[in-house]
């Protein structure tokens, strides 16, 4: 029975990823949505290993290069290098809800807001879409903040 | 109370009374109002990142030219789900106002640069920040209530 045995094993990573995620994020919503990105990054990453707080860190803080926003360069550019401040649209000067999960239990508990920023805030701080990686690390990390 | 805070009513007071001398003399003091924003995702999406602008703003053709051209925002990419962009475009286009249809900017609208024909020096205010920014002076835009002293 070949085809057995890798369906087990998937069944194990996935359950076993959820209580990772559910442990790390506090929120059965939250975990529901970086257990998404886990199974995606597993999908596109070979040898991914789980998402990282500190790679969420550096993405957050940058600066990158290439985004479609010159004024941009990093996530905090907006949200602030605090993630549990008060953030400021650059342009607008319209407040932004603080990033940090410790601030703001709500963020990163309705998927499709989170998968609209994503998409458009990955463009505009590093000119490109975000990995499956990325988003779980960068959840990771406000999620611990 | 820091000696920075105890000068912002003073601030705030200065800038009316300049808007006061500027726009007071050839207009005047009332409300100009404008149907407020009724539709939520609308309210939503476009009052995440700035004052959600009423449909009355602009006529319907540069609603559809700015929700046509979301994934460059004036400058931005703020490209929403289908659904939701269609029904925001809906809303927006059915309750639009009148204008010139070239232009996607309200501050470049006619009578918009009418009435605000004053100092550039007011935009650069820190508590103004920029000229789509109504409510620095304004503070029931949000409303629809644009107060004209």
């Amino acid at each position: 029975m070949r085809p057995t045995k890798p369906i087990l094993l998937l069944a194990a990573a996935v359950s076993l990823g959820a209580g990772v995620a559910l442990a790390a994020s506090g929120d059965p919503e939250r975990a529901r949505i970086l257990d998404g990105y886990a199974a995606q990054a597993k999908a596109q990453t070979p040898g991914f290993a789980g998402f990282s707080a500190e790679r969420g860190r550096a993405l957050y803080l940058g600066p990158h290069a290439g985004g479609k926003v010159a004024d941009t360069p990093g996530c905090a550019s907006c949200h602030t290098r605090d993630p549990a401040g008060t953030g400021r649209h650059y342009k607008t000067g319209r407040d932004i809800l603080p990033m940090a999960v410790s601030a703001n239990p709500k963020r990163f508990t309705d998927p499709a807001e989170v998968e609209k920023r994503f998409e458009r805030d990955c463009v505009n701080v590093l000119g490109r879409a975000c990995t499956a990686q990325e988003k779980g690390d960068f959840i990771t990390f406000l999620s611990n903040r | 109370m820091s000696p920075n805070r105890s000068f912002r009513p003073l601030t705030g007071i200065a800038a009316l009374a300049m808007l006061a001398a500027t726009a007071g003399a050839t207009f005047a003091s009332e409300f100009e109002r404008v149907r407020p924003v009724t539709h939520a995702a609308t309210q939503k999406e476009c009052g995440e990142c700035h004052m959600a602008y009423q449909p009355g703003l602009l006529p319907a053709a540069s609603w559809t030219r700015i929700m046509d051209g979301l994934q460059d925002h004036f400058g931005d990419n703020a490209s929403l789900p289908a659904d939701t962009a269609a029904a925001i475009r809906n809303y927006l286009t059915q309750n639009a106002g009148n204008g010139d249809g070239r232009l996607i900017r309200i501050t470049e609208q006619r009578w918009w640069l009418r009435k605000h024909d004053f100092s550039p020096s007011i935009w650069t205010r820190k508590s103004v920040a920029a000229k789509s920014n109504c409510e620095a002076c304004h503070r029931t835009a949000a409303q629809g209530l644009y107060e004209d002293d």
